[in-house]
This record gives C-alpha cells, structure tokens and sequence, in this order.
C-alpha cells in the first residue's frame, strides 16, 4: 500500500485576496479581484481587465537580497510557501533537509523581469543584461528559490503544461512523498502582467475583449467571450500522511486520485480527453462518481471548450448530477497558478462544508450543469474533484478527500 | 572627476543587489568582507557591472576576483578611474 | 508495480556536429570538436562569442513549411527527434492504447530563441515599453508557454497519456526522462516518449551568460573553447541539441522483440539549497543523488563502468562534481574512467542531459567510452581519470549520467545492461 499524501499547509496568493482567510473570506461573499490593468497602460490593447493582486509589496515579505533578483511571481511564490509553511506549523530548519523537496508548476517564468531585460539588451546593449536574468526568467526560478530559502535538499522539480501545470505538480508532489520523501512543498504562482506577456496571451486568441469587470469572465454562460488572465496562486504543503499524523499535524485532506491525458488534435475528429482524465482519476481514487461532492471546473468559458467540459462533466455524472463551481471567476484564469489555487479551493470547501459559487454566470441551460451562482452553497463535501486543461491539449483531473 | 566613494558603492549595491536584513551598511563596513554583508559572487558581479557602466571603465577580472572588501573595490574604481583621466 | 523495469528501444539526438545517432557517435568516439564562432549572429558585441550550434535543415528533416513557422528551433528540434527515435524502435504506437503513452520534454529556457527574436519585433528594438500586439506572430502563445514542446511530441506520435514539459534547468533532460521512468513504472503508462530539446543560442542567452562570466570568453581558439577539467578552463561553451528516447517495460520490449541499447535502472535528483549558480565544493547533494541512484539500481557503486560526467567545464562545476564522485564512490571512482561530451558539443542546457544519456547508452552498445576533448593541462583539484583526448575501448556494463543545474538541482541516473546480474 502506497503512503497516502496529504495537505497540511495553505499559502494563497489571490486577486481578490491575499492570503488563505482574506481570499477565502472574499471568495464566499462572490468578491471579485477582477478590474482595469494598473500596472501597464492598457489602452492600445483589445483587452484590458486583468485580476491583480493589489497591496503586495515584496519588502513585507521576502528578504531584501532577494528582491532585485526576483520577478514578481517569485516574490509572490516565496511569500505563499513562507505562509503555507507557518499554516502548517513546519520550521524547515528542524527538519532533515533531504526530507524535504519542492516541486512547483510554471508556464511563462518570470516574464516580466525578461521583459525588462530583453529591453536592455536591445535599447542599450548585452552589458546591461542584469546578472540574475539567466535564472529570474527560468520555468525553475520557483522552486529554486523556495527550496535554497528553506534549505530543502530533497526531490525538487518543475513541470509545465500550462494551466494543467498545479495538478500535474500536485501529482509529482505525491509522487514524491510515495517513493519516500516525507514533505513536499508544492503548487503553481504565476504572474505575467506585463506587456510582453500580455501580446503573448494575446495571441493565443481566448482573451476576452470585453471592459466589464462583471460580465468579462463568464464561463457556461451563454455569452461566454474567453477569459480574463489573472496572476498568483497557491503553494501547498505536502506531507505523508503517516508523518503528519504523528507531528499532530491539521490535515485539510488527502490527494487521492489523479490523471492526466492529452488530445488528440482537432483534425482527428476524436473526443477531448477530459472525460477519460476523470475517469481515470476517480478510479486512481478509488471512488464512485457518486461520492464526489463537488466539481472544481477549468472554466475556459471559450464556447467549444465549455461545451467539452460539460459534456465531459455530465458523461461521468449524469446531466445535473453534481455542483460545479468556478471561482476562478473572481480571479482570473492564473495559468501554472489556477489548478493550485483551486485545490486549496477545494480544500477549504471540504474543511467549511461549503461551496464557493460561480460569480456573474447566468449558466446557459444547454449546458446541463448544477453550477453553483450567487450564494455559496452549504453541504458536507468529503471528496471534491479539480478540472484543469492547458492550451495545446493537456487534461488534468485530481481528487482531494477529507481524512 | 570625482573620486568612487562609498556613497556610490552603496546606493550602487543598494540598486543591485538590496540589503540583507542584518547588516547595517551606515555602519563600519568599508573593511567588512562582503559575505559578511550579505552579498555573494552574483551580487559582486551585477554591481561591478553596474560600476563599469555607469562609469565607463572596465574593470580587470582577475583584480575583481580579488575583492573581497568595500574599500578594497572602492580602490580598485579609484585607480581604473584614475588610469582613464 | 515496482517490478516494472525500463528500457530504452529508440533513440534520436540531434546534436551539434552530430544531427542523427550514428553521426553523433561518430564525433564522439573520434573526440571530433564541433564548437565554433557563432555564425547566427553577430557575436562581436559579446563577451564569449563561440558555442556549438547545429548546422539544421528542418525541412530536410521532413517538417512542413507551416510545421517550421509555428514552432521555434527548440520545438522543430524535439519533434524532429521524436519521429527519428519511434522510427528507430520498430514500435507500432497504433497497437497500444493511446491513453498509456505519454510525452515528457525537458527543456531549460523554452523557445528563448523565438522569444528573443519577436521581442525585438514588438517593441521596435526594444524601443517600446507598450509593445506592439499587431506585430505579435499568431503562435506566440506557444513561444510563451513551452508546454508547447510536448504538446507537438504529443500530436505527431499520437500519444494521448500523461504529458508535460519538465523544466529543471541544465537538469532538465535528466529529469524528463527520470520522470518518464517513473511513470511505466508505477503502471501510469506503458510507453513513454521522452527526452529534452534547447535552442538557446540567440543573443538574450549570451547576454546573460556574459552578465556572470559562466561562458568562456576564449574565442581566438572555437573549436578549443571547451575545456572539462582542464586546469585552463574558464567557462562553458554554450550548445544546442535535442535527444529523445522510447522508453517501455522490459518485458513488453523483449515480446516484441525490440532492440534494447539500455536499462534506466536508477534516477534520483536532490537539491543543493545554497545558491541559484553557486555550488558548494564538497559535493555532497550530486553525492546524495548518485547514492539513491545507484540503490535505485540495486547497484553498488564499484560496477559503474563509466561515468558521462556534467563536466561543463567551469572552475567550480568540474571541481564539484570530482568531489561528488569521490564522495560517492570512494577509490573506484579514481578506477572509473570519466568524461565530458561538453568538451565537443558544447552544453546545451536542459538539452544536454538527454543527449548525454544516449551518450551512455551508445558507450555501453560500442563498448566505448568517448573522450574529453581539448584536455591538456591537468588540474591538481581534477584527479581523476578524465580519459583525454581519445576514446577507449572496455567493456561497459553499467554507466552512471548526471548533471547539475542552476537553482541548485543535482540529478543522476544509472544506465546498465539489462541482462546483468541485479543484487
């Protein structure tokens, strides 16, 4: 019987919320993070909301050292694993180091700071190219700094299969812990709020026009026009369940089943592989479909990839046969960020008893889902289930339980 | 021109590199080792750099291998700066 | 499942001076150098202005016109490699279920070369802070996220499990074939498409490299700017490539009678927690890592034939890992002969772990371990037997790989022959 992996620490980093209780707090009252892009002007572009985190200022958090040598979503990253470490009542230092790994998604590095030297490179010349751009750019950049700020010398990795990367994390991280490794620093904090990153994202065309910060990001709706790109995330502590409930550890709940799969390209005709990642994950879980509480949605809200994830959602559960939330609509999509954030999400649900709801969606009726709008809704929630798909083709499912 | 002091070394590190927490740069530090400050070969790099572009020199690696201590990299400035007049 | 063991049965690398597996054992076994003046652009402006750079067709390689557009360098490279190593297997993927073969690529720096050039595109020469999006190529998204990579793997084998991009820094390739091998055999997947690709020889990445002195500046000599263990080396020479490997169970393998070059019998990484580019000398992380490697493999450490060193050819990497090894492996690592390919085909980031993997597969299928090129001068701090110059012929049974990366990632990974006794 493998070791089991389960959550004893939460770090949140959000748009409508930093930290665990704030975000929390302002996810079940339906407060949005969601509003005009301050931190560029955002005129010249076609679209022009983001989800933010407004009031984070790095030198409140992190070591000054670090911070010239840091993009904003290390900072952001160092200080959530700084948060998740204390929630979970673990000192690093005590620990043996080689106890101890760090595995974490990226999709785009820390693009902002590559932004501002690949403007020096070319408007100034190579020797202004900063010393700490070969690696404060890197996918690696995360768990690099997390593991060197806490002295973890176990297994560390990276994975990146953008916005699927936090399940795909979350699942190494488990990984990790069944070949032996006791606690694991994982999650996925993103942060591409930049121009440059903002043309990319652009161009990958599922970017929604819209300037109102309400009906923007509406997922399942009927007038679901793409999505809006936030930045943050969640970095979660990862322990043997064995191990935590001999330190006395607070468990949030296990990671008990996982699957990814991919798709084959449009022009083959065949079905996405959503619905077999649920599958899969849910007999990697041991568990019915009946037993799961609650559906944590990708929420592309781009039509063709909503209709997917609904079909592939009723296929398992039957039209209507489960609730199905996405606060992601009060955050933004948060890349490598999201599927973390929404396990933490999750666990919180099954902590509370409660269902975070879908804000501003008036769910089109075509879609056949119980999604959860408006008030969240209050019920025991044992196992939850988490959706991510990543641009290209990458499906994730993974299912968290309570212990 | 005017001499490289250690007002301009340490707004220079400051923009680099930052300050560690626990050192206190207003304080006696012209003959510290700047590991004792909190700054490794990375940020000696990035403020050598720094030094050589905001004042057009270049300074000679091997020499700059050797620094270990504030004074001894105001020196080294003074007397590429001084080699350049 | 842990009695799942793992194979490789196909292999590609497109390497610098070696594009296709028996050209690039070639160069490595005739200790042939294929580092020069960078020709891609103009190296003059930079402080290290050499590397190995590919000599790349990609249409030769039987990639679309619209293929070459969409992808960067990197992306053309992995896809490259991965038609050449299922074609090289004799597997047939439409017999298995697509759900159990997956794709892991690793990669250091993504599509920093497409990158760097659009960049430039955008904001005008970097004149812009608001770049321009109506000058945004349509497939810049997937430059943004290298994900990409695999998702491209993935379509054109046809592979529909577990797939993703592992991005470790210089550790990459290791790591994505480490995590291939996990997967078979906790009986996620059946077949694994994996390896990594890099392109990253575009003036951004010689920049930062210049920015903290980790390239070479020795540029009167290209073809001998690489120099592992030498007691004049001063930096690494930055490279290209792409490897990709089949990777299956032993005994599916061995029913449909494949060619196996090797077993992956054992992988771990470990991190320093010291320094995004600094390595302490002593070692001791790789050592941790070549340890659990090596018990992974149920292995003990004196039946290591050759060690495919990181050998990037700094002062500190080289010092480093020579203290790993004695760590590690006590006196036998003074018995065992070591060396770096870096030494001929330049480092080329997350590329190279990969690409040094089917380096050590192909020591143990020639009985032949390569050279380090471009070794002349000994180093006092650099005693072991680096094996200059030449390669030599002995029977290699079981190969240990490793690497060593930025953000302190130390992996390993014991290659060996399947049919050897396993304790």
């Amino acid at each position: 019987m493998s070791a089991s992996a389960v959550v004893t620490g939460l770090g949140v980093a959000a748009p409508n919320g930093l930290g665990t209780d704030e975000y929390w707090k302002a996810t079940l009252v339906g407060r949005s993070g969601i509003g005009p892009i301050t931190r560029f002007e955002p005129s010249s572009y076609p679209a022009r909301l983001a989800g933010e985190i407004p009031g984070f200022v790095a030198q409140e958090h992190i070591p000054g050292r670090l911070i010239p040598q840091t993009d904003r979503m290390t900072q952001l990253a160092l200080a959530a694993a700084d948060w998740a470490l204390r929630d979970a009542g673990v000192e690093p230092g005590e620990l043996p180091a080689f106890d101890m790994g760090v595995v974490t998604a990226s999709s785009s590095g820390g693009f902002e700071f590559g932004q501002g030297e690949l403007r020096k490179l070319w408007s100034q010349g190579s020797e202004y190219v900063s010393a700490y751009q070969s690696f404060a750019w890197f996918y690696a950049v995360n768990s690099g700094q997390i593991s060197i700020r806490n002295g973890m010398k176990g297994p560390s990795g990276v994975v990146v299969s953008d916005q699927a990367g936090g399940l795909d994390a979350l699942a190494q991280a488990r990984r990790q812990i069944r070949k032996g490794t006791p606690l694991v620093v994982s999650g996925g904090v993103d942060a591409s709020i930049c121009t440059w990153g903002w043309v990319a994202q652009l161009a990958g065309g599922r970017l929604s026009t819209s300037d109102d910060p309400a009906r923007a990001y509406v997922p399942f709706d009927a007038e679901a026009r793409g999505h809006v790109p936030g930045e943050g995330g969640a970095i979660l502590i990862v322990e043997d369940g064995a191990a935590a409930r001999r330190r006395g550890a607070r468990v949030y709940g296990e990671i008990a089943g996982y699957a990814a799969t991919f798709d084959a390209g449009p022009e083959t005709g065949r079905e996405p592989g959503l619905g077999k990642a649920i599958e899969l994950a849910l007999a990697d879980a041991g568990a019915r479909p009946s037993d799961i509480d609650v559906v944590f949605a990708d929420a592309a809200a781009v039509p063709e990839l909503d209709r997917a994830e609904a079909a592939a959602i009723n296929a398992v559960f039957g039209p209507r046969g489960v609730p199905v939330t996405a606060p992601k609509t009060m955050t933004g999509r948060l890349y490598s960020g999201a599927a973390a954030l929404d396990v933490a999400t999750a666990l919180l649900a099954v902590q509370d008893g409660v269902i975070p709801p879908t804000s501003n969606v008036e769910p089109a009726a075509d879609h056949d889902l119980d999604l959860v709008t408006g008030e969240p809704r209050r019920l025991p929630v044992r196992s939850a289930l988490v959706l991510a798909r990543g641009h290209g083709g990458f499906n994730s499912a993974l299912v968290v339980r309570a212990v | 021109m005017s001499p490289f002091t250690l007002v301009d070394l340490k707004r220079i590190l400051l923009e680099g590199a930052g300050a560690d927490e626990g050192v206190d740069l207003d304080g006696e530090i012209l003959d510290m080792e700047f590991v004792e400050l909190g700054y490794e070969s990375l940020a000696l790099l990035e403020t050598s750099s720094r030094i050589e572009r905001e004042y057009d020199i270049s300074l000679d690696e091997s020499a700059m291998a050797d620094v270990t201590t504030p004074r001894a990299l105001i020196d080294l400035v003074n007397s590429h700066l001084a080699a350049a007049a | 499942m842990s009695g799942r063991r793992v194979v490789i049965t196909g292999m590609e690398v497109l390497a610098p001076g070696g594009v296709g597996v028996k050209n690039f054992w070639e160069l490595l076994s005739e200790g042939r150098t294929a580092t020069r003046r960078i020709t891609f652009f103009d190296p003059s402006p930079f402080r290290s202005r050499v590397a190995a750079e590919i000599d790349f067709d990609p249409e030769m390689h039987g990639l679309r016109p619209q293929e070459v557009r969409r992808m960067d360098r990197a992306a053309q490279f992995a896809v490259v490699a991965a038609r050449g190593a299922v074609a090289d297997s004799g597997i047939e993927l439409d017999s298995y279920d697509p759900f159990r073969v997956g794709v892991t690529i690793g990669s250091a720096v993504g599509a920093t070369t497409g990158l760097d050039q659009e960049y430039r595109i955008v904001s005008d020469g970097g004149r812009l802070e608001l770049v321009d999006h109506e000058y945004a190529v349509p497939h810049l998204y997937e430059y943004l996220v290298p994900s990409s990579f695999t998702a491209e793997v993935a379509r054109t084998v046809g592979a529909r499990g577990p797939s993703t991009v592992v991005s470790t820094g210089c550790t990459s390739g290791l790591d994505s074939v480490g995590h291939a091998v996990e997967l078979i055999r906790e009986g996620s997947v059946d077949v694994m498409i994996a390896g990594a690709t890099d392109a990253p020889i575009s003036p951004i990445t010689m920049a930062c490299f210049d920015a903290i002195k980790a390239t070479t500046p020795r540029h009167d000599e290209p073809e001998r700017a690489s120099r592992p263990f030498d007691g004049t080396r001063n930096g690494f020479v930055l490279g290209e490539g792409a490897a990709v490997f089949v990777l299956e169970e032993l005994e599916s393998a061995a029913a449909r009678g494949a060619h196996v070059y090797a077993e992956i019998a054992g992988y771990a990484t470990r991190s320093n927690a010291y320094h995004m580019t600094g390595l302490r000398p002593d070692g001791a992380e790789m050592a941790e890592a070549i340890r659990v490697a090596l018990d992974e493999a149920r292995m003990p450490g004196d039946q290591i034939d050759y060690i495919n060193a990181h050998g990037s050819g700094t002062k500190q990497n080289d010092r480093h890992e020579t203290a790993a090894f004695k760590r590690s492996l006590g006196d036998h690592a003074y018995r065992t002969p070591v060396s770096s390919i870096k030494s001929m085909v330049g480092h080329s980031l997350g590329a190279i772990g990969a690409i040094e993997i089917a380096a050590s597969a192909l020591a143990m299928e020639n009985n032949t371990v390569p050279p380090t090129a471009n070794l002349h001068t000994p180093d006092p701090e650099c005693d072991l037997d680096y094996v200059p110059l030449e390669a030599r012929d002995q029977l290699t049974d079981a190969v240990l790989t490793v690497g060593s990366g930025f953000g302190g990632f130390q992996s390993a990974m014991v290659l060996a022959r399947p049919d050897r006794r396993v304790a």
